[in-house]
């Protein structure tokens, strides 16, 4: 055994999982709070990509493609709940993974159309380029940055999610919606909000993503399958869940490529239906929640 | 979740595509009846005055940036055997007045990089449309797929960009013809040269796409650099096709003690693990060398990572600076779609020359005879020089460039990504007829 190896995947598989806690986070927010299955989420973070890309082409600041990416996706967000998902709050599960589908097809598509497949180029910010000795490893200063930025981004979630009435709602929400409906609470200007700061988490992430992986229209594609992969182990629906779900999942990988890395994604689904067997709701999900 | 639902549809296409596989036998044989000889789309595909060709290509998916090269070169290609122009009017047998006087009329089709889709455009292109012709792909396991389609019905597959060896090997069939070079090939072109370079007794690891041309690619550049350089295989990290994150990979390459990193990642592929690659350090510790360059990898990951890279590629555009061939067929690309064509495009426009070449050799359409003029191996002259197809394995025996690519000073323009550092012969790289595993079907 290789312990300078393990020290180093298993430290990977910390920075692996913080990419996928944020990719998955805003899926989470969604599905928790609306109950809607968000098949375009992958088609949302590439978008969030190419508006980082475009806004970092003109102005050559990483801040503010970032700022880009995430406004870029919460005006998205807002314009397609006004204009697609609230039809959908009532309709069946199957409804809702056809519509979205189909959204995330239209998106990828037209980015193509616009930009084409080659690849475009975001690079790493100036203050992350290099790598940092850290003893046992030569590792990239950008993930180790990213590292902060995710916990920095999970405790504002956290607050907002936790300490505002926003939050209390949303959280109630995915408890139980008709009682939320009961109360008098409008609902519909909160699902608003919470589709908007999920699409946003998206497009954020979308850009956070970009100097590491290549900017094309199907970057989108293995993300939103990994994103499922993290929320049905910690839990549809919960913080907690997104989180944890991802570190473990960063963790599968990372440590299959230390034995076998052609099986590390085979891993994760395997992980994922241990769980589903085991504990159907999630390490962290509540059970009989609708 | 969604990887099981998209199962579901894909199940559900392709279930629609074997109905349709089923169905068309009894055509067949109904046509049969007919006095002339059938033989596939022969003769219902010529009784009028076009002829019909079926294009394939990844529109979507990871490869689509090839897909969409590629496609430009079929346009050019059929627009210079109606119209004239290009190549066409350097060959003496073309008229530029379509194929034996018939106007080429052509569809296309995007394959999704996959085989599933692929298959059942290909299927509707032949039954349809009455197809003499297929061609396209960009991926070898959709090659592969396709072959089987165009044996199945006796229709003539002039195969675009495949790489693996099974193409032309185990897999290889009579109606079937690849032109860009194996990985065999490739590998054997550039063993020579990263030999000159890099010396002898290195230690390499790879990183290697896990399907044919993954496996094709690591199995023959492997087998050279031990072979004839001494190196040693110091470890393989298969990976899936589209991959998104290589860190893990790339850590156990750091670790594996190599000094020669060899990238065998393909397309959107190529750019994301050789920029992981680079921020991971490990081009500052080792030589990096991609047996395949991508066709747009060179523009994409840009010159400041790609300089000092040694690799194969189909073919390359400054090959116009010495063979008026390609400077004819490059000039004409860049007219009309103003930037310079990569090599998806080159095997497409190459490869419908040298098949209509075939036909009017034949003097018919009809397959077997067509297939019969190209096992011949008249040699044509072409951008790569004289090219032909092997008549053992359906190989088309082409000079195989070596590149590697210039540092960002030594650029001329954005496009002057790489150095030609040799052309090696087709006959000296092409694997012995009795070693590819090839049986090739009756006609």
């Amino acid at each position: 055994m290789n312990w300078s190896l393990l020290w180093a995947q298993l430290f990977n598989g910390l920075t692996l999982g913080a990419l996928l806690v944020l990719v998955a986070m805003g899926l989470t927010i969604i599905f928790g709070a609306l109950g809607v299955i968000n098949f375009a989420h992958g088609a949302f973070y590439m978008v969030g990509a190419y508006a980082g890309y475009v806004a970092y082409a003109a102005t050559h600041s990483f801040v503010l493609a970032v700022i880009a990416g995430a406004a870029a996706l919460l005006l998205v967000g807002i314009v397609i709940e006004r204009g697609l998902i609230r039809y959908y709050y009532r309709r069946p599960h199957e409804d809702q993974i056809l519509a979205t589908f189909g959204l995330g097809i239209i998106l990828v598509e037209a980015v193509r159309a616009w930009f084409g497949g080659i690849s475009q180029r975001l690079p790493v910010p100036t203050w992350g380029t290099g790598a940092v000795n850290l003893g046992f490893l030569y590792y990239p200063t950008y993930r180790i940055e990213v590292l902060g930025i995710v916990a920095v981004t999970l405790v504002v979630l956290y607050l907002v999610l936790y300490r505002t009435r926003l939050g209390l709602i949303v959280r109630a929400g995915i408890e139980d919606q008709l009682m939320v409906n009961v109360l008098g609470i409008n609902v519909n200007r909160t699902f608003l909000v919470v589709f908007g700061l999920g699409s946003m988490a998206a497009g954020f992430a979308g850009v956070i993503n970009a100097p590491i992986v290549t900017v094309v229209p199907d970057m989108g594609e293995l993300v939103l399958v990994q994103s499922f992969v993290v929320i049905v182990i910690g839990g549809v629906g919960s913080f907690w869940g997104a989180l944890i779900g991802g570190l473990i999942a960063g963790e599968i990988i990372s440590l299959t490529a230390i034995v076998q890395p052609a099986y590390s994604e085979v891993m994760l689904f395997a992980a994922m239906a241990i769980v589903l067997i085991l504990r159907p709701q999630g390490l962290f999900g509540v059970q009989g929640r609708q | 979740m969604s990887r099981e639902s998209r199962k579901g549809l894909n199940r559900r296409s392709l279930l629609k595509s074997a109905a349709a596989v089923g169905a068309f036998p009894l055509v067949n044989i109904s046509r049969s009846w007919a006095a002339e000889e059938t033989i596939g789309n022969y003769p219902a595909g010529v009784k009028g005055d076009s002829v019909f060709v079926g294009v394939i290509v990844p529109l979507t998916g990871a490869y689509s940036a090839e897909g969409a090269d590629h496609l430009k070169g079929f346009q050019l290609a059929f627009e210079h055997l109606n119209n004239g122009g290009g190549l066409v009017s350097k060959i003496p047998t073309l008229s530029g007045k379509g194929v034996l006087g018939k106007k080429i009329v052509y569809k296309w089709a995007d394959n999704q990089t996959k085989p599933g889709p692929a298959v059942q455009a290909a299927t509707a292109f032949i039954t349809n449309d009455k197809a003499m012709m297929i061609s396209g792909c960009s991926s070898s396991a959709t090659a592969i797929a396709l072959e089987k389609v165009a044996q199945r019905y006796r229709v003539i597959n002039m195969v675009g960009g495949s790489g693996a060896n099974e193409t032309t090997g185990k897999d290889c069939q009579r109606y079937a013809f690849r032109s860009q070079p194996s990985a065999y090939m490739a590998a054997k072109a550039l063993a020579p040269a990263i030999g000159k370079e890099l010396g002898k007794n290195r230690k390499a690891v790879y990183l290697v796409p896990d399907y044919a041309y993954g496996h094709s690619v690591f199995d023959s550049t492997s087998k050279f650099t031990e072979q004839q350089l001494g190196w040693k295989t110091v470890g393989q990290q298969l990976c899936p096709v589209g991959t998104a994150d290589y860190s893990s990979f790339l850590l156990n390459i750091a670790n594996s003690g190599a000094d020669v990193f060899v990238n065998v990642a393909f397309g959107a592929d190529s750019v994301a693990s050789t920029k992981q690659a680079k921020q991971f350090g490990v081009l500052d510790k080792m030589k990096m060398i991609v047996p395949n360059l991508s066709a747009f990898q060179g523009k994409e990951v840009g010159a400041e990572i790609m300089q000092g890279v040694y690799g194969t590629l189909d073919f390359w555009w400054t090959q116009a600076e010495t063979i008026p061939e390609a400077k004819i067929f490059v000039d004409a690309f860049e007219a009309k779609y103003k930037y310079k064509p990569r090599w998806l495009a080159h095997i497409a426009y190459t490869q419908m020359l040298v098949w209509a070449d075939a036909v009017e050799r034949a003097k018919t359409f009809n397959p077997v005879s067509v297939i019969k003029a190209l096992e011949a191996e008249h040699k044509l002259k072409m951008p790569l020089g004289e090219v032909y197809y092997r008549a053992c394995d359906h190989q088309q025996v082409r000079a195989v460039p070596v590149v590697v690519g210039k540092k960002p000073s030594e650029m001329r323009n954005p496009e002057d990504v790489y150095k030609i550092v040799g052309l090696t012969p087709g006959p000296d790289v092409v694997p012995p007829c009795d070693s590819t595993g090839c049986k090739l079907p009756s006609y």
